[in-house]
């Protein structure tokens, strides 16, 4: 997988306070959050190490201030780490000079921010073009492109409009919109669909899905909503006091939580909905009869887990068996949360 | 001597509030003995004021390090080759709008054309009444016949704002860029703000060219240092997500300045440029003072004359001029940028620009045509200077207001400030500064009372005593009578809504009035004399205090005054044990400005005749008495600063006492 590693996080560290460098370099390594904060500082985030691979979807969970804004943020380098190293596309991010850093996020990243960041004395228009504007796109084509993505956020109309002048589900799809301008390779997403209605919101995944299965792109993406993670997902990372607590696909973040505290964040989700037959199959014992499809969920089986009456139920992908899945496995999960 | 002795060893062992108080009554007393020995003839000559002989030549050493600056250094070579280029701004600016000979040669505007745009403009902003304030501001000025010395006025001032606007910015952009500009400004501003603008005038006119060129540069000096600060404020403020949009969009530096931090700082920035021209405005009047002609020239000369009628038009014109750009400035403030549909032609995005460039052709063309529209002249202006000085004079002939002004005037002077003067004067020097340390220390504390030691000290040592105390005497006077006057006005209007929000408008009003309006009236009523000096400081120094007065009492918390209600308190009651207690810190702040004002004030009005340090300011100014200048300048800065510093800290303390927001 390394080779198609995007961006690499490697004991990264971000300290917020009066002399974080110095802080950091004195502390004891057993230091939990607690005790940062009791010594006056706040550690945004805490040795976080963790890959993002091309072309997928990574989602970040977590309560309020567990430090994924911040993760983000080192991540495109608004904010400096205090310590440990980050590289994108194999360049040390710490090290890159300044104009190297512009150029990088001119042309390879994008970002949706939390509370928008619109510019105020800019029209919807001019504020979609900005980043065109910056690399000195000629107005004509950075007007073309603009007006291109503007109406697909579906904002037609409102072109001429000051940011003041939307609603905060409007502002938030000109956020959007300034960063599907540029179509980066590498995207931010940080609660990007927070502030929209169900509606909007679902079409807004889908082009989102839709780009990233077409495009290749690589997605970090924010969100307080499972339904949301869960829809969008290859993997999830779960963050609590600025610490990576997991990181792995949805069916075993739900399967096998690595700590207390993610088995206790994700006890409200339905785990048959995100359970896949694929991943409850076991090679060896396949067991007989019609196969079903590993993409199906636990909940998608429910009807024929509790009529068929075979112990154990082929999986297959694209009409090759994989494995068998335990019936009463199945049933466990699907029964559980019900 | 044991007193004090005494009081200070209470500091070292009892709680602080009690030993503060001890040791300021120590000090009392201590200056009380020494008055009364000087009374029964028993102190000494030199403890009363410092010998002469004793008092370091200061002024020679100020003229000394000036000259080696100005010549030695080549300053002088320098500032005269600014000048060139500052004149050569002054001259166009003078060409167009008054028709001074001079390049580009094109002036003057006819005063229709000036008026026209100012309409477009007010309507741009705030729409139809500010159109007939700009218009009418200027339709005033050329009926009645003041156009050209208004265009003097203004065409330093279109010089002055924008230079004090571009200089503010950028050092402002500098400081909040780098933390050790940042601190290097700081305190330089802070002794800029408190520094007599007299302190600016000699300089600038010793520097480069007397005239014009010194009028345009102490007025952009004057005008620089709110720049700087709301500057420095507004790029502080822009919200951080913006910022790293503008990151995250691969903004260079200079683009994110430029882009984004500039334009997000938007309202602060315009806020100061407000400032910037009301500054400019109360500057460039004063420039009077070093022989700019213009507006403030006029003024001087007409009320030096006592020609009453013709200080009033005067004064109505600076007043609606002041107006005029205030409203427009904050008009602009508020004002949003509205959208357009798209596909809206250039013409209808630009109407305004495109109206304004309209009106102002077709009444360029309209004056060749018609004279009047270009110029109004000596025969045809309407004004009335003579008529309202014969109906002025009659007015105060009649008996029954002369009786009055007469008493007022009486009983100030032999009853109250006369007496109060020669008790002042007849206090030993070491037993004033005593006095003065005492009240800073049981006011503002430790820091202040040694400030005032010092500085008073300073004062002493100045050679300029008596004249320090008169000066000390006058802003003492006035604001205690401002104190009588205002304070209740401000009580008064508190109590509605109504009449709080009317009080503070027509204060906000007054304080942009630039400081020389305030003498009209007081010279009307009396005279070229002592009085009115004490009046026009007094009505200058009222208006902060009334308006800080109603801001205090409006201010405390309702659910504090709604216990004292269910308590069953009286109004007055009320009034007395809880909101003027908790309006106190803020009406401190009022107290404050307004003895800023006074010592502001009590230099312009020293023009009609007095014996404080304003006279002999103005002496300096006709020579070129650099040194003693600079001494003078000093000594009224340190007297302000000194009651500042400890009034300040005061209402600082006590607001955090009571838990009120700052
Ligand atoms: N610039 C900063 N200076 C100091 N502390 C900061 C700064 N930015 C973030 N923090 C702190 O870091 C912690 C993590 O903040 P962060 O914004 O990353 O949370 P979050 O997970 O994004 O929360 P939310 O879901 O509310 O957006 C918080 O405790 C916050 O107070
Ligand atoms: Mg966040």
């Amino acid at each position: 997988m390394t080779a198609d590693t995007v961006i690499s996080c490697k004991n990264a560290w971000k300290i917020f306070g009066a002399d974080p460098k110095g802080y950091l370099g004195s502390m004891p390594a057993t230091h939990s959050f607690d005790d940062i904060r009791a010594d006056g500082y706040i550690a945004g985030v805490k040795d976080v190490s963790i890959d993002v691979y091309r072309g997928e979807m990574l989602v970040i969970m977590g309560l309020s201030g567990s430090g994924k804004s911040t993760l983000v943020r080192c991540f495109s380098r608004l904010h400096d780490i205090t310590g440990g190293a980050i590289t994108v596309e194999g360049q040390d991010l710490m090290s890159l000079s300044e104009k190297e850093l512009i150029e990088l996020r001119r042309s390879k990243m994008g970002m949706v921010f939390q509370s928008f960041g619109l510019l105020p004395h800019r029209t919807v228009l001019e504020n979609v073009a900005f980043p065109l504007e910056m690399r000195g796109q000629d107005k004509h084509t950075r007007r073309e492109r603009a007006l291109e993505v503007i109406k697909l956020v579906d904002l037609e109309g409102r072109e001429e409009y000051f940011p003041r002048e939307l609603s905060g589900g409007q502002q938030q799809r000109v956020g959007i919109a300034r960063s599907l301008a540029i179509e980066p390779d590498i995207w931010f997403l940080d609660e990007p669909f927070s502030a929209l209605d169900p509606l909007i919101r679902r079409e807004m995944q889908d082009e989102f899905l839709r780009l990233q299965g077409m495009l290749g792109k690589t997605i970090v993406f924010i969100t307080h909503d499972f339904d949301e993670a869960l829809r969008l997902a290859d993997r999830i990372a779960i963050m609590k006091d600025g610490a990576v607590e997991q990181c792995d696909t949805p069916d075993q973040i739900v399967l096998n939580p690595a700590t207390e505290y993610v088995r206790k964040f994700t006890e409200v989700i339905d785990k048959a909905r995100v359970v896949h037959a694929g991943v409850l199959a076991q090679a060896g014992s396949t067991g007989d009869g019609p196969p079903v499809d590993a993409r199906a969920t636990v909940q998608d089986l429910a009807r024929l887990l509790v009529h068929d009456e075979r112990a154990v139920i082929p999986v297959a992908t694209d009409g090759k068996v994989i494995g068998g899945m335990d019936r009463a496995a199945a049933l466990d999960i699907l029964l559980e949360t019900s | 001597m044991a007193d004090v002795a005494n009081g200070l060893k209470v500091t070292a062992t009892g709680p602080a509030q009690w030993t503060r108080g001890k040791v300021a009554v120590a000090l009392v007393a201590v200056a009380v003995v020494l008055t009364v020995l000087r009374y029964v003839g028993l102190l000494p000559d030199a403890l009363f004021r410092i010998p002469e002989a004793m008092i370091p030549p200061a002024a020679v050493w100020l003229d000394a390090a000036f000259n080696f600056v100005k010549d030695d250094l080549g300053l002088l070579a320098l500032t005269r080759t600014l000048t060139e280029g500052l004149e050569w701004l002054l001259d166009i600016t003078a060409n167009l709008m008054f028709g001074k000979r001079r390049w580009p040669f094109l002036g003057p505007i006819p005063w229709t054309a000036v008026a026209g745009v100012a309409a477009v403009i007010g309507y741009y902003l705030d729409g139809w009444r500010m159109a007939a304030l700009g218009a009418g501001t200027f339709i005033w000025t050329a009926l009645i016949g003041q156009w050209t010395i208004a265009m003097e006025t203004m065409s330093v001032l279109m010089v002055a704002a924008p230079l004090a606007f571009f200089i503010g910015l950028s050092l402002g952009i500098l400081a909040w860029k780098h933390a050790w500009v940042n601190r290097a400004i700081k305190p330089i501003l802070s002794v800029l703000q408190t520094l007599p603008f007299f302190t600016y005038l000699l300089p600038a006119v010793i520097f480069f060219k007397v005239g014009p060129t010194a009028g345009a540069v102490a007025t952009t000096i004057y005008a620089i240092p709110p720049m700087i600060l709301m500057t420095t404020l507004g790029l502080q403020k822009v919200s951080p997500e913006v910022v790293e949009a503008g990151n995250m969009s691969g903004c260079t530096k200079w683009q994110l300045l430029r882009h984004v931090y500039l334009p997000s700082a938007r309202t602060e920035i315009l806020v100061g440029v407000n400032q910037v021209i009301m500054l400019c405005l109360a500057m460039v009047v004063l420039t009077a003072f070093i022989g700019m002609p213009g507006l403030g020239a006029k003024l001087l000369a007409m009320m030096g004359s006592f020609k009453l009628g013709r200080s009033f038009e005067i004064g109505v014109t600076i007043v609606l001029l002041a107006v005029m750009l205030d409203r427009m400035s904050k008009a602009w403030v508020v004002k949003q940028p509205e959208h357009f549909e798209r596909d809206t032609p250039w013409w209808r995005r630009h109407w305004y620009l495109v109206t304004g460039v309209a009106v102002f052709v077709f009444f360029c063309i309209a004056a060749q045509v018609v004279p009047v529209f270009a110029e109004i002249g000596r025969t045809q202006n309407f004004s009335q200077g003579k008529e309202i000085d014969t109906l002025i004079k009659a007015f105060l002939a009649l008996d029954p207001v002369q009786n009055t002004t007469q008493m007022i005037r009486y009983v100030l002077n032999v009853w109250i400030l006369n007496p109060f003067r020669d008790f002042l004067l007849s206090i030993p020097t070491p037993a004033f500064i005593l006095l003065v340390t005492a009240f800073a220390l049981s006011l503002g504390g430790k820091g202040p009372a040694i400030y005032a030691a010092i500085f008073f000290g300073l004062v002493a040592l100045s050679g300029w005593w008596d004249r320090s105390v008169i000066t000390l005497y006058s802003v003492i006077s006035a604001v205690t009578l401002a104190i009588l006057i205002g304070v209740p006005l401000g009580i008064m209007a508190s109590r509605s809504e109504k009449w709080s929000r009317r009080a503070l408008l027509a204060c906000d009003t007054a304080q942009t009035f630039p400081s020389f309006i305030y003498l009209i009236p007081a010279i009307m009523l009396f005279g070229v004399t002592a009085t009115s000096v004490v009046m026009s400081i007094l009505i200058f120094a009222m208006v902060p205090l009334t308006r800080y007065t109603i801001e205090g009492l409006r201010t405390v918390p309702p659910e504090m005054t709604e216990a004292a209600d269910m308590a069953g308190a009286t109004r007055m009651q009320k009034l007395i044990s809880v909101q003027l207690p908790l309006a106190l810190p803020t009406m401190a702040v009022g107290f404050n400005q307004a003895i800023m004002f006074a010592f502001f004030m009590v230099i312009v009005a020293a023009f009609i005749g007095t014996q404080d340090l304003g006279q002999e300011l103005q002496r300096t100014l006709a020579g070129t008495d650099l040194g003693k200048n600079f001494v003078l300048g000093i000594c009224v800065s340190l007297m302000a600063l000194t009651f500042d510093l400890t009034i300040m800290k005061w209402a600082t303390h006590r607001k955090k006492a009571l838990g009120l927001p700052d």
